[in-house]
């Protein structure tokens, strides 16, 4: 038996026409079709982002990419991940001294799949940092950074920087002796450092000595402030392959057209 | 890179781009195998090995070995290899310094038009050196001792000995290295080599009575420690007039 449901009371004009008796009725999967694209047309409608997909998804990449031009998306999906597992973590992180390193305990011990999410992202961390040295590998030898590119390498070593300010910072944050002491040398090789050592210091510590409030500063560098730049650099870090284009391999040489070379007999 | 070169690459690339398959699906096929490979390993490596969480940080504590993640073993190797007081602020940042802002400037003074790493050898020659060196200066962090311990040899009188007086002995190592000595007098291998004088054997110029001596009124710039516990005391003594 089949339900009917009564039409909803809308004016006329924005009635579909009554279906004509030769036409066939549409089937549900074309139906389906028609709603997703007009779904998507409306939103293109108002936003025109269809254009810059296409010029993101459409360009094209020169003959002979290989697999190591896979390594620069290798390096942004270990960053997805640890912005992904670095969120579940910080539903039970507490950055304060007296409770970090119970938190911590919390999560390794007692939280469902604790160990593995913690384990996950900080892996994901040794992962990221060969992976971006791997890139950076890839696109030195292959001489990826000259022109027109130099940029993209600027924005690129300031990624890497930022990656090792990531792994800087979290080390700290489980609170156990391991973290807590390689923290200490960390901030003292960093405080002899020239003219802006001190400094550095006394933001990174919040004082001029390691207090109550390193820790919670510790983490907010790095949840909020280094990954926010990341994000940030990751745009416009592909902004400009896209623009650019990525490099061919640096052996390859372009065959002229055929029919150039005819022409020019 | 003159005008003319940067054209000719222009045009090169644009020809090798025209020859080429469109991003989607044929790149993004390869970075969706690739994101799966890294998902597995990372998965795998957080199965396999875990996150272990250590005992609870204590800032009163002074053996702890403090140990870095292991991608910075390098930085922190270049600060043990360097001694000499006046070039640590050189070694722990000026070397790091040096690199990062040569890593920046890269494309601004290397700007020849050639690309293929075997036709530029100064280039491929310092960047095969560069990791080279970290590789090893990780390996070294990675094999070194603790930077907090004591490792000469038990003398063969004392181990002969035995019974209390090995108590002692190993008892005031563990004083000797966690009271800060080993931040102006060296140990064997252990320590700095100023600015007091090396203790390896203070005990062949030094009978106990002068050591206690010693440290109960040092000549500055040494701290005066009568205000260890008496037992530590003790055997920080023994430890050090043992030491021949
Ligand atoms: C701030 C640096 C400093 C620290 C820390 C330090 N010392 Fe010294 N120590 C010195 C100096 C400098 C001398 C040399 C003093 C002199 O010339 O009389 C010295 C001398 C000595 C001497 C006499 C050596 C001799 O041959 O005359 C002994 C023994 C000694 N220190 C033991 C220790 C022990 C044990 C500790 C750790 C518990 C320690 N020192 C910590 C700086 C230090
Ligand atoms: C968070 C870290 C980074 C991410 C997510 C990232 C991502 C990417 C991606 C997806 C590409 C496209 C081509 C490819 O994958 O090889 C690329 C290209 C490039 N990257 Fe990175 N990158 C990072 C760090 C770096 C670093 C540290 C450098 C060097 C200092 C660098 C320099 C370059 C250059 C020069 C290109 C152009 C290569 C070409 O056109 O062949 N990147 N990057």
């Amino acid at each position: 038996m089949k339900l009917k449901l009564p039409a909803p009371p809308i004016p006329a004009s924005l009635k579909s026409p009554p279906r004509r008796p030769d036409e066939e009725r549409p089937s549900k999967v074309e139906g389906a079709k028609e709603a997703g694209i007009s779904a998507v047309d409306w939103v293109d409608e108002r936003t025109s982002l269809s254009g810059g997909v296409r010029w993101m998804l459409f360009r094209k990449v020169p003959r002979g990419t290989n697999w190591a031009y896979t390594l620069g998306s290798a390096t942004m999906f270990a960053f997805l991940n640890q912005a992904m597992t670095g969120v579940f973590l910080a539903m039970y992180y507490d950055p304060s001294a007296t409770n970090a390193y119970e938190s911590a305990r919390y999560i390794t011990n007692e939280a469902f799949l604790g160990e593995f999410v913690r384990g996950m992202h900080k892996w994901g961390s040794t992962v990221m940092v060969v992976l971006v040295f791997l890139h950076m590998g890839r696109t030195f030898f292959w001489g990826a950074y000259k022109y027109p590119r130099e940029l993209n390498w600027v924005v690129g070593a300031v990624l890497l920087v930022l990656t090792m300010l990531m792994s800087f910072t979290g080390y700290l944050l489980p609170f156990d002796q391991k973290s807590y002491w390689a923290t200490i040398v960390g901030v003292n090789i960093n405080g002899t450092g020239p003219l802006v050592g001190p400094y550095l210091n006394d933001f990174l510590l919040a004082g001029p000595d390691f207090g109550a409030t390193t820790l919670s500063r510790f983490y907010a560098i790095h949840m909020l402030l280094v990954p926010g730049l990341i994000a940030a650099l990751i745009g416009a870090h592909l902004y400009l392959v896209a623009r650019l284009g990525t490099t061919a391999p640096p052996w390859l040489k372009a065959e002229k057209n055929p029919e150039l070379r005819k022409e020019s007999v | 890179m003159n005008r003319q070169e940067k054209e000719e690459y222009l045009r090169e690339y644009s020809i090798l781009k025209s020859q080429g398959k469109p991003f989607f699906p044929y790149a993004v096929a390869k970075d969706s195998i690739m994101a799966v490979v890294v998902m597995g390993v990372i998965i795998t490596l957080s199965i396999v090995l875990g996150a272990e969480l250590g005992p609870k940080a204590d800032p009163t504590t002074t053996t702890y070995v403090p140990r870095p993640e292991w991608y910075f073993y390098f930085l922190f190797e270049l600060l043990r290899i360097i001694k000499p007081n006046w070039l640590v602020p050189l070694a722990t940042l000026g070397i790091p310094t040096i690199c990062l802002i040569l890593l920046f400037l890269l494309p601004f003074f290397d700007r020849g038009p050639e690309r293929r790493p075997e036709k530029r050898p100064i280039a491929t020659t310092l960047g095969i050196f560069v990791i080279a060196a970290m590789a090893y200066l990780t390996y070294l962090g990675a094999s070194a001792g603790s930077p907090n311990s004591i490792e000469l040899a038990t003398p063969a009188s004392v181990k002969q000995s035995g019974g209390t007086m090995l108590a002692q002995f190993e008892a005031g190592r563990q004083v000797a290295a966690q009271s800060g000595c080993l931040a102006c007098h060296k140990f064997g291998e252990n320590g700095n080599a100023g600015p007091g004088p090396p203790l390896t054997d203070v005990g062949r110029n030094l009978p106990a009575g002068a050591i206690s001596r010693t440290l109960i009124n040092p000549t500055p710039p040494m701290p005066s420690f009568k205000d260890l516990p008496k037992e530590k005391f003790d055997n920080l003594v023994v430890f050090l007039s043992q030491l021949k």
